[in-house]
């Protein structure tokens, strides 16, 4: 039977991984273990639904609805002293559950406490911009929706930042293989020459160790040395140079790689 | 091969006259000299003032996250040299402490004294080369020679000690793989000692500069809601007014065990960034003269251990590989199949030459994180040229662009 490969998850996995074996859990503590984080909570809670919330290596994490996002954040930007919005991003769940776990890490230097909040969406829904309230979110929903084709709605400038405007696929769904799809494969080729071109151009070549002995255009054939673009048959004759240094070298006689031999059997 | 005609059609882009509003569009980049990188900078000029920025990047974008999604952790390592490659000690030790929060390990002190000294070193060596590009692109030729020199002698150390003088992956996940070699301190002294006075000539050369003092002063200013509001970090923030430095907040390592300073400013402009990053190049220097000594004494309490003791996840030293079977074992398949976290998530932050350097890493128990973030700082400093450009002159987009201190690998990541 041909080996199972799901379509959906095409990254790296395990090779072997033991029948028993049960991950460890990161440990979790209850918020109220921590005095600021459980004020923090109780004013997010206060106005908002809030789903789980646990601290987890000294930062709490918050679930929240996606809709309320813009709220949370502006009642931690301006109540909670929670001014900077340090990082955002997804998390691609859609082979499990078809959602994206979107999360917005949140920094009070006051109170020197770092606070994760999180969501879920659905595959192709959009999040509320957050870009009013944090200037640095403009890029950061730009490089989601990049990565993941996350929209964002209200984007003053809802377009591809890292990758070419013209790509397409979003490079980091758990679908989009490591080596690139077919499309990333010719992009260069249809895009400069067209897809006519391919076949006379030929693949990219990836193999970064790669020598073709056949190739006399990208490669120097050592010893066989022919003119740049000559067809190769593969029947060259050996250029053979001989070095001696003027006047001869103490005790060396002179070395003849023509006459010389190599000795492959050791045994003789 | 036959010649294939390709497509591309003369475009003009760098000019655009509009009749209309006489508003010229320059584009800058994306191979300029002092755009220290792959930026593009698509300017919007009224005369010679720019009225709109927009910067483009991605040029030098290689998907570093996607590659940590499909690597082991520790096979991950020599990639974040080429982040920040400038200072790419403080890209291994960001990535290997938020593994180590992830799986929980402490690290031995010896080796935390020794990776204070290599990131201090990187700061120092990231501060010296800021200084040089942008008072080169200013056009101070001389700051530039003596700045790099000075550089050259600390990437000679840290050369002598892990091999590379720009890409070190000098640090591993639970400790450093190696001490520190014989002369190390006393290298790092003679130039700890050397330093002051050169600092003092690169301040001759510059503070009192009228050249110098025209580019800087006043230009580029960023308020402190701007800087906060744009995620910037580092000296940036702090030029901005706001002492904030990670490495003092939110001590890792022994940073709370030293003494240093934070230098901050109100004023926000050019000039403020480059007195704190004059600043900062001292208060390393005592903090490394202060790691010497707790190097030193470590040396006499007789802490030799340089990596964890964490089978799971680390292998055993050297000595245990070749004498111990079940080490060997352990090695085997750490090596082959990578070392497996707990299931759960962790940001962690640290205090990188250009700012906070952050590695969010979601572990589903596998050997390849489920999900990598990197948080560059300079990827924000330079979305902020957004908001900061407008108002301001085209020769003052050089000075700004060298006072954010961006550098595109990390900006692309």
């Amino acid at each position: 039977m041909r080996k199972y490969t799901p379509k959906d998850d095409v990254q790296a996995k395990a090779y072997y991984t033991d029948r028993y074996y049960v991950a460890p859990q990161v440990p979790k503590q209850e918020v109220e273990s921590d005095e600021v984080f459980a004020a923090d909570l109780a004013a997010i809670k206060a106005k908002f639904d809030v789903k789980e919330a646990f601290i987890q290596v000294e930062q709490m994490i918050v679930y929240i609805n996606a809709s309320d996002i813009y709220g949370v954040l502006e009642l931690m930007k301006d109540k909670l002293t929670y001014t900077q919005l340090s990082e955002l991003s997804a998390i691609d769940w859609l082979a499990k559950d078809n959602t994206f776990e979107i999360f917005y890490q949140m920094l009070s230097m006051t109170k020197r406490k770092r606070i994760r909040i999180k969501f879920f969406i659905n595959n192709g829904e959009a999040v509320d911009s957050v870009e009013k309230l944090f200037r640095s979110a403009d890029w950061s929903e730009r490089e989601m929706f990049d990565m993941f084709g996350i929209e964002a709605n209200a984007h003053p400038f809802m377009k591809r930042i890292l990758m070419p405007y013209d790509w397409q696929g979003y490079p980091l769904l758990k679908t989009y293989p490591l080596e690139g799809d077919e499309f990333a494969a010719w992009y260069e080729v249809d895009k400069i020459y067209g897809k006519e071109a391919r076949e006379a151009i030929g693949p990219e070549i990836r193999d970064t160790a790669r020598v073709d002995r056949y190739d006399s255009e990208r490669f120097a054939r050592l010893g066989f040395e022919v003119p740049k673009g000559t067809e190769i048959t593969g029947n060259e004759e050996r250029n053979v140079e001989d070095y001696q240094e003027d006047g001869g070298v103490f005790l060396i006689k002179k070395y003849s790689k023509k006459t010389s031999t190599i000795v492959d059997d050791p045994q003789r | 091969m036959a010649q294939i005609k390709n497509r591309l059609t003369p475009f003009f882009e760098n000019i655009t006259f509009d009749r209309e509003d006489n508003e010229l569009i320059l584009n800058f980049g994306p191979q300029h000299p002092s755009a220290h990188g792959q930026l593009r900078l698509m300017l919007h000029l009224q005369q010679e003032q720019i009225v709109k920025s927009h910067p483009d990047i991605g040029y030098l974008h290689r998907g570093m996250e996607k590659m940590a999604e499909n690597m082991i952790y520790n096979e991950f390592m020599p990639t974040t040299d080429r982040m920040d490659y400038i200072a790419s000690s403080s890209n291994n030790y960001g990535f290997a402490l938020a593994v180590e929060k992830l799986i929980d390990v402490e690290v031995p002190r010896r080796a935390k004294v020794i990776r204070m000294m290599l990131l201090e070193i990187n700061r120092l060596m990231s501060h010296l080369f800021w200084l040089a590009t942008t008072a080169l692109d200013i056009g101070a030729m001389t700051v530039f020679l003596f700045a790099f020199r000075e550089r050259e002698y600390l990437m000679d150390i840290i050369e002598g000690y892990c091999g590379a003088r720009l890409t070190h992956a000098a640090i591993r996940i639970g400790g450093v793989p190696l001490d520190i070699q014989d002369d190390f301190l006393h290298q790092l002294r003679v130039f700890l000692n050397k330093l002051p006075q050169n600092i003092k000539d690169y301040e001759d050369l510059l503070d009192a500069n009228r050249i110098w003092l025209m580019r800087m002063e006043e230009v580029g200013v960023i308020p402190t809601e701007m800087a906060l509001s744009w995620g910037c970090t580092g000296p940036m923030l702090r030029a901005s007014g706001v002492a904030w430095d990670i490495r003092k907040e939110e001590p890792y390592e022994l940073y709370d065990e030293v003494e240093f300073n934070v230098p901050f400013s109100d004023k926000g402009d050019n000039f403020a960034r480059y007195r704190i990053y004059m600043e900062e190049m001292r208060e390393s220097a005592k903090i490394l003269y202060q790691t010497i000594d707790m190097y030193e004494k470590c040396v006499k309490n007789g802490e030799t251990e340089l990596m964890a003791h964490a089978p799971k996840y680390i292998s055993a030293p050297k000595l245990d590989l070749m004498t111990q079977n079940y080490s060997l074992m352990q090695h085997f398949v750490l090596v082959t199949q990578g070392m497996r976290p707990p299931v759960g998530e962790v940001y962690v932050a640290t205090e990188s030459p250009k700012g906070e350097l952050g590695f969010f890493i979601n572990s589903q128990g596998g050997p390849y994180p489920y999900r990598l973030k990197l948080r560059a700082p300079s990827f924000w400093h330079t979305g902020i040229l957004t908001d900061l450009l407008p108002g301001h002159y085209i020769p003052d987009v050089v000075s700004i662009i060298g006072t954010t201190n961006i550098v595109f690998g990390e900006v692309d990541r």
